[in-house]
């Protein structure tokens, strides 16, 4: 492209310092400089201005849209699903939950919470209290109580998630030691007529499943903790 | 047959009636349209999209609908009123924002006379000499102080949001209607005396016989006579309806406006004053600049040019002329969107200057101008021109139309080169000053 030779316009006022007093520093005689008549009315510019919009407007307002004509760079996103291939992610299985993840979102989208669960269906979670320790919005409550098992000793009575207080920023899950709670649903909070109706109990995080079918699989991570059971290493 | 056209005659010629239908069916649809255009055009002129999505089941109609949605979704709202405010004005501030605008629509002609029992048939030459009992004028106020009644009703707007911000007890509220007050009174000045040069031109303050003076001819509308005129009036009525570029009243990251109390449909009700006040002036400058209900060229018995004819029955004209007088309408609507998204805003101190020194002025020239051109060559109207040229060949007619256009045009150029050393001298003080330097003080 051409280099584009532009004129220099005088638009304020310019000033030229004549004197400056001893006295009161300062203070000073100036001769004030206006600019040119043509570049001080505002009329041909509105009209400029006017211009571009309207050149816009046009373009995008006659042109067909479908046939890419227009400016216009907006995604029709519900209604046309984003391609997930820009982010170089999977695209979730239809199969797994096809009514409540119609469309794309990127691999690692945090949605609401889920509880995991240990290979004889119980509920991961040992209680630790890292999660509300860690939460910003204090949206969590956990009731402890103790269990048979001598290797976890405690368990979630109650575990229940405000996710109308929730602000979705992950820390829950960053803090859990034993991979007990994850955001990969996919899912928003939905809407409620109450505000209690938001309060997500422990039964429900423990139904819910995952967005991708893959990431399904139980957790890697030991079951009731980061490693085998310390008090047998020592 | 006859005596259902009474009884439709008693009905529409009853100005209530006539006030309703125009309204109801012209006003208040066109302002609450405006509101989804507004969003849609600007989304346009920016590259986006805009609101497209509200529906009724399969019927989209590219989002038309969002102003149901607006309208259910501001009487759901809780119409939250503060602790200490002063309640009657509070409920009054709106209601003399809304009314003003609806009153004044009365004065505007937005059609011709229609006359009932010949709806069918080709009406005679100009002026229609046809003295049926059956014509209704689409017109509903008829008053030679026409204008002058327009801008006394539209001085009561002023008060709806002055009132809204004392009112409201909150002083970024009391800003706002200060702000507005300030602007609106300054900016009726000009306002009022942009529109002296037509009245000059035309010699008449009613809008219906503004609107026969100027006839079926473009060139002998208001916008070709007094382009001075028509350009100072725009900004000026831009100024009124408080709309960007002169939103001062309303900054949100400053003072929130006076509006800022409000909730519900009664901030709506401030919403669609200021809609209805965009349609309105378009009405206003349609009728004074633009011909009003003529369509070039078309008189009542149908197309004519010098001596050539094409009849159309009175029907049609009438039908012809309702629907030009909206055309007209919604193009000038449009392009006070396409303004309000285009220009950033003033300061207030540019806002006042503006006004006082600008406008004010060159209104002020524009009167003298016009008045030394209507004292040395007054302008006849459409019917006596008419008249004039009904048996010349084309030339003579055509030279007999141009004539008044070209010399308002010529002498238009004066105030508008006056205008540019105006505006460049800012009128400011004079050139050498004594200046208190501030920035590199120690």
């Amino acid at each position: 492209m051409a280099s584009r030779q532009t004129k220099p316009v005088d638009e304020v006022p310019r000033i030229e310092v004549l004197d400056e007093s001893d006295r009161n520093p300062g203070v000073r005689t100036v001769r004030v400089i206006r600019p040119e008549p043509q570049n001080a009315s505002f009329f041909p510019a509105t009209l400029k201005g006017l211009g571009v919009t309207l050149k816009h407007f046009t373009k995008n307002f006659f042109r067909s849209r479908p046939k890419g004509n227009t400016d216009i760079e907006t995604l029709d996103y519900p209604a046309i699903p984003r391609s997930g291939e820009a982010f170089g992610d999977v695209r979730p299985d239809p199969e797994t939950r096809p009514e409540r993840f119609p469309d794309y979102y990127p691999d690692r989208f945090r949605g609401l919470h889920r509880l995991m669960k240990r290979d004889d269906g119980r509920v991961r979670c040992v209680a630790c209290m890292c999660c509300p320790t860690v939460c910003p919005a204090n949206c969590i409550t956990i009731i402890p109580a103790e269990t048979e098992d001598a290797s976890v000793e405690k368990y979630p009575a109650v575990f229940e998630i405000d996710e109308l207080r929730c602000v979705v920023c992950g820390l829950c899950v960053e803090a859990c030691p034993c991979d007990a709670i994850r955001m990969d649903t996919g899912m928003h909070a939905p809407p409620v007529e109450e505000r209690g109706q938001a309060i997500w109990t422990k039964d429900k995080m423990l139904e819910t499943k995952p967005v991708h079918r893959k990431r399904d699989a139980t957790s890697i991570a030991t079951q009731g903790g980061v490693g085998p059971d310390w008090r047998d290493t020592e | 047959m006859q005596d259902v056209l009474h009884v439709i005659h008693a009905i529409l010629d009853f100005p209530a009636v006539k006030w309703v239908l125009l309204a109801f069916l012209f006003v208040m649809p066109a302002a609450s349209l405006l509101t989804w255009a507004e969003r849609r055009q600007s989304a346009m002129m920016q590259d986006r999209l805009g609101p497209n999505r509200a529906n009724i089941g399969p019927i989209r109609l590219w989002g038309i609908l969002h102003f149901v949605a607006d309208a259910l979704k501001m009487i759901h709202k809780e119409d939250f009123v503060p602790k200490n405010v002063h309640r009657g004005l509070f409920s009054l501030a709106p209601l003399l924002a809304l009314a003003p605008v609806l009153i004044a629509i009365a004065i505007i002609p937005f059609g011709p006379e229609v006359h009932l029992d010949a709806l069918g048939q080709v009406v005679g030459a100009w002026g229609f000499d046809h003295e049926g009992e059956l014509s209704v004028n689409l017109q509903i106020f008829a008053v030679e102080f026409g204008l002058l009644f327009y801008f006394a009703i539209l001085s009561i707007a002023n008060f709806g949001s002055t009132i809204a911000g004392w009112a409201s007890y909150n002083k970024w509220a009391l800003l706002g209607g200060l702000r507005s007050s300030s602007q609106m009174m300054s900016y009726e000045v000009a306002m009022g005396l942009s529109l002296m040069g037509v009245f000059l031109v035309m010699g008449t303050l009613e809008p219906g016989t503004m609107v026969d003076w100027q006839g079926p001819n473009p060139l002998h509308w208001g916008w070709a006579l007094q382009p001075v005129a028509l350009v100072l009036f725009f900004t000026a009525a831009i100024a009124e309806t408080k709309r960007a570029p002169f939103d001062l009243p309303e900054g949100e990251p400053e003072i929130i406006g006076y509006f800022v109390e409000y909730s519900g449909l009664r901030w709506g009700m401030f919403f669609l004053a200021e809609f209805v006040e965009i349609v309105f002036i378009s009405m206003v400058i349609t009728t004074v600049f633009f011909g009003g209900y003529h369509f070039p060229f078309l008189y009542p018995e149908g197309f004519r040019f010098a001596d050539s004819v094409l009849y159309l029955p009175h029907g049609a004209v009438v039908g012809i002329q309702l629907l030009t007088f909206g055309v007209k309408v919604a193009l000038l609507c449009m392009l006070q969107l396409a303004i309000r998204w285009t220009l950033p805003r003033f300061r207030a101190d540019q806002l006042m200057e503006f006004g006082w020194k600008h406008l004010l002025p060159l209104a002020l020239l524009n009167i003298m101008v016009t008045a030394l051109i209507v004292l040395w060559a007054p302008v006849e109207s459409a019917a006596d021109i008419s008249a004039m040229v009904a048996d010349k060949n084309l030339g003579i007619a055509l030279w007999d139309w141009l004539r008044p256009a070209l010399l308002y045009f010529v002498a238009a150029g004066i105030p508008a080169v006056l205008a540019a050393l105006i505006m460049s001298s800012q009128w400011g003080p004079p050139e050498v000053i004594v200046d208190v330097k501030t920035t590199d003080s120690p």
